[in-house]
């Protein structure tokens, strides 16, 4: 065996690197130093992340273990993209992770949190469904124990078993489909399954595609196969939550263009186009619609996120380079913006406990700075200009219509419409802090320094990302140049 | 990129927003706002003068201030600016109404969040009108719409967190069909193998949207735009909005803002789909026809001041699209004097009003009276107002509907003729709805005794209202100058697209 093909997977490599140091950290340092254990994961985190962007200048095109695992720029982007976020959550969580109940088990969350992103590099590098199902194992089952990390807390168990069960139950599903997509073809390879797979296709073809969609409709919570979401999210602690809706999703969102465009690309017109129409409908639907009546804050982002998934997979059913960078940018958009949010919902209930909307009313009376952001995340969320939010939901839109049939336009009509329901809930915290008369519940604070810089970058990047185009433009150019997308 | 003056239209607010984010008390707040209003009307000014100067040196273009600087290069979308005598014309009504309602919020609560959201609101007016690319002008569109929820839902009176909900999603839904069609159009901006492009001027002249798409696009974009310019059915956020709003809010919005939509079916929807704006016209021109009917007749029925003021404007807006629908020059001209004029008048109605309402704390007219003897400069300064929207000659309403409605009756064919006879009805129930307010409101006995003890204007809501006054009447006496800025800008090629 050439041990040289392990230099391919520089970025997974560096990551299993800072595992090791933050895993020795935890278990060899003497007790004092460990409160600097956050410090030192995100330190080395930023490293790791510099080191990413380092590599974007690099032609990095190479495959591994006989085409098995693959990088390219395009790969490397959005590994750097997931990167960026899973840095924000470290940060916002640094309060959370000291406190007197998790500080104890602090280690462990780190190392969870880093392996499960390690699965999520597999699931994005992978050109082979046997990689791919280690990825998605790797990235989901130390989530579960994430979930469960507030051992004091009934919800948040409820929340594991909720979790383990559906991603344990989706990944039987998702095999179960591949079971059938090797049983057409004989082969794994992204690769070969795309050249044996002709145009005549069996009925069996479709049974597996549906098995495969649903087995990622459910780690994508796309409904009908959402009904995790809502109670996981409401029970895991809140740095959980906000890690598993943006970085698990956009991991996620990624993997399952590259699933569907380099296995199943042949299959497009006719056949998963019009599975994928289907859920991107309801996704987008339901989740606006269940959206609206909740009181949670985090139920009700995690409705939000549903909705949002179905936006995302817009850039999916667009088949074409303009669409693939919309979708990267979505992600990335979505992850500045969606943190934002739940930084301030994590600094909210550090301090006084409380998660419902209707503890929110008076907010901006007593802590401007927060309700500032708040309005900020749920406008960009909502796609108001001039915030990042804006521009991203623009090119999906635009990504997905240059496609060209009309039944993508009246796609787009309906996502469009959604946008304006999705308009009214967002609107209804930003009315709860900033209309409404009620005596305001949440006393003045001061939040803590990490949490503090968590939103200042998420703010920096909802207001940046959109009016500096560079950010885009280069991603645009990236995907025009990739080899993602088959090229008939 | 800073040597195109129609680019300070966008970074005086922008500076503005800076300023005021780190003002400290009320009057830097106050100096900020004047000085930056008035910098705008200044420059307003400015590009009107050298508007007029090239174009009295013999410059033809289409537009003059061009410029273009590239944004999202891959998509081609720039940010590409360059006015006509029309966009000129909406600079100017926009400059001196954020000037006039700047003087009108005077005292307004929290003064700095009021300001910061006002601005942003016209820095999108601004920016809308000196875009020539779409995704810009779309995106600063939308910039205008969502500082409305809050200015009315925390500045507001009465409901108002029923209407700025309204408001907003009526508003942003017409963006969402107004969206799509923007999308389509890029991407049949131009013919097979050439780039596409976000340009208006470059979609025109490409013309290469087929019969089909724009039959598609058209009516699209068009509702989009029209659900702003208050078109029946799509009207019902403008009373409950208006009402709702606080003063200087209801004036930037029925005086501006309402405007965003006429001129943008006027500047996409009809100019880029020709064939479809002949075709699919009458369908529009009964909808706009029943808007300024059904206004001005509900109006008549109003008792809250501004519920009737709100009302009228859909009359008149509705007048604004039902001329540009009539698709001549003399009705196209009427359209834009009409935007002019209703802007200034309903600014002036609601400046008016928000100061009775500040003094009298209601705004119902059977709870008052007699007026006239209480603040003589106000009720004179109404019935100004009033004599202006009915059509009094000398101002600028009159001005406007007379244009409006010749160039409606140019047309020789029933279905156009009898249209333009029910929409010239609207003036006599705008007379109506008038004099009755006229009367109820200014004269005759004092109803409240209470209101004996009130006081007239103060030297700053003089200002705001003088200054509105002025304009209405400068439209009013000197039409002609009006219509020539805007006449000549009309693009021929637009009309012999159309057949004409």
């Amino acid at each position: 065996m050439d041990y040289s093909q392990f230099l391919a997977m520089q970025q997974e490599i560096g990551l299993l690197v800072v595992f090791l140091l933050v895993f020795l950290y935890d278990t060899f340092m003497p007790k004092r130093a460990l409160g600097a254990t956050a410090a030192v994961t995100c330190g080395l985190f930023a490293l790791l992340t510099l080191g990413g962007f380092a590599m974007c200048v690099l032609d990095t095109t190479a495959d591994a273990f006989s085409g098995m695992y693959q990088t390219s720029p395009i790969i490397v982007t959005i590994k750097n993209i997931l990167n960026v976020g899973t840095l924000i959550v470290l940060i916002q969580s640094c309060q959370w992770a000291n406190n007197d109940f998790t500080s104890v088990r602090r280690g462990e969350f780190y190392e969870l949190l880093l392996v499960t992103l390690f699965g999520m590099y597999l699931m994005i590098s992978a050109r082979h469904f046997l990689l791919f199902v280690i990825g998605l194992e790797c990235a989901s089952l130390p989530l579960a124990a994430m979930v469960a990390f507030d051992k004091n807390h009934y919800e948040s168990h409820e929340a594991a078993v909720k979790y383990i069960l559906t991603a344990v139950f989706s990944s039987a599903v998702f095999m179960m489909g591949l079971s059938l997509v090797y049983a057409l073809t004989g082969s794994l390879y992204f690769h070969d399954i795309y050249l044996t797979l002709t145009e005549q296709y069996p009925v069996m073809l479709c049974v597996a595609l549906a098995f495969v969609m649903a087995g990622m409709g459910f780690k994508l919570s796309l409904v009908p196969f959402h009904l995790w979401t809502a109670d996981v999210y409401q029970g895991a602690p809140t740095s959980v939550t906000s890690y598993l809706s943006v970085i698990s999703k956009g991991s996620a969102a990624f993997a399952f263009l590259v699933i569907l465009a380099q296995a199943f690309g042949t299959f497009y017109a006719g056949v998963w186009e019009w599975m994928l129409y289907g859920l991107i409908i309801l996704t987008i639907t339901v989740g606006n619609l269940f959206a609206i009546r909740q009181k949670n804050m985090k139920r009700f982002l995690a409705f939000s996120s549903i909705s949002q998934a179905g936006y995302i997979m817009l850039g999916i059913i667009a088949m074409n380079a303009t669409g693939t960078a919309s979708l990267m940018y979505y992600i990335l958009v979505y992850i500045f913006s969606n943190l934002a949010a739940f930084g301030v919902i994590q600094a909210i209930e550090n301090k006084s406990g409380y998660v419902d909307m209707d503890d929110y009313k008076g907010l901006y009376k007593t802590n401007p700075r927060l309700a500032v952001v708040m309005m900020l995340a749920m406008f960009s969320l909502a796609g108001i200009p001039p915030f990042a939010g804006f521009f991203s939901k623009f090119f999906i839109f635009t990504g997905a219509i240059e496609q060209g049939s009309i039944e993508i336009y009246i796609l787009v009509l309906i996502a469009l419409i959604n946008t304006i329901v999705s308009l009214y809930y967002y609107l209804l915290v930003v009315k709860a802090m900033f209309i409404s008369p009620d005596e305001c519940k949440i006393a003045p604070f001061a939040s803590a320094a990490t949490e503090r810089l968590g939103l200042w970058i998420c703010v920096a990047g909802i207001i940046a990302l959109g009016i500096v185009s560079v950010f885009y433009n280069s991603l645009l150019k990236i995907s025009e140049a990739s080899y993602l997308l088959p090229l008939n | 990129m800073f040597s195109n003056i129609l680019i300070y239209f966008v970074v005086i607010p922008l500076v503005m927003l800076g300023l005021l984010a780190i003002c400290r008390d009320v009057k830097q707040i106050r100096a900020v706002a004047v000085t930056g209003s008035s910098a705008l009307i200044g420059l307003s000014i400015w590009v009107l003068c050298e508007y007029l100067r090239l174009r009295a040196g013999g410059n033809t273009d289409e537009m003059l201030f061009m410029g273009s600087w590239s944004w999202f290069t891959p998509l081609n979308i720039n940010l590409a600016v360059g006015v006509d005598g029309i966009s000129i014309a909406m600079l100017l009504l926009s400059s001196i109404i954020v000037f006039a309602g700047s003087f009108a919020s005077w005292k307004i609560e929290m003064p700095k969040e009021f300001f910061l959201w006002l601005i942003l609101l016209s820095t999108g007016v601004f920016g809308f009108f000196i875009s020539i690319d779409m995704f810009t002008m779309f995106m600063f569109y939308e910039v205008a719409l969502i500082p409305m929820y809050l200015l009315i839902g925390v500045w507001g009176s009465g409901n108002k967190e029923y209407s700025a909900m309204k408001l907003t999603l009526m508003l942003m839904g017409g963006s969402a069909f107004l969206m799509l069609g923007l999308i389509g159009i890029y991407y049949h901006s131009a013919p097979e193998g050439q780039p596409l492009t976000w340009n208006l001027l470059e979609i025109a002249q490409n013309d290469s949207i087929s019969k089909g798409w724009q039959y598609f696009l058209f009516p699209m974009t068009f509702v989009g735009f029209g659900v702003l310019g208050a078109m029946f059915p799509f009207h019902t956020w403008s009373p409950d909005g208006h009402a709702s709003a606080p003063t200087a809010v209801s004036m930037l919005h029925a005086g501006v803002l309402m405007k965003l939509g006429g001129y943008g079916c006027f500047r996409v929807a009809m100019y880029l789909m020709p064939t479809a704006a002949n075709d699919l016209a009458w369908i529009f021109l009964i909808l706009t026809g029943i808007s300024v009917v059904y206004g001005a007749f509900s109006a008549c029925v109003q008792t809250d001041l501004k519920y009737i003021n709100a009302y009228s404007s859909v009359s008149h807006c509705g007048l604004v699209l039902f001329a540009i629908l009539m698709i001549n020059t003399t009705a196209m001209t009427g359209a834009i004097m009409q935007m002019l004029s209703h802007g200034l008048m309903t600014a002036l109605f609601f400046a008016l009003i928000g100061m009775i309402y500040g003094r009298t704390h209601t705004r119902d007219i059977r709870l008052m009276g007699g007026l006239m003897k209480i603040m003589p400069f106000l009720a004179v300064c109404y019935v100004i107002a009033g004599m202006a929207s009915l059509g009094l000659p000398g101002l600028s309403g009159f001005v406007a509907e007379m244009t409006i409605f010749v160039g409606s009756f140019e047309h020789a064919d029933f279905f156009h003729r009898a249209f333009t006879i029910v929409a010239c009805c609207s003036i006599v129930i705008t007379a109506v709805y008038i004099l009755r307010v006229v009367g109820k409101l200014l004269f005759g006995p004092v109803y409240d005794e209470h209101h004996l003890t009130l006081t007239d204007a103060t030297w700053w809501e003089r200002l705001s209202t003088v200054t509105l006054i002025v304009c209405v009447a400068a439209i009013g006496c000197f039409p002609n100058f009006f219509a020539n800025l805007i006449r000549f800008t009309f693009d021929p090629a637009f009309f012999r697209a159309l057949g004409m």
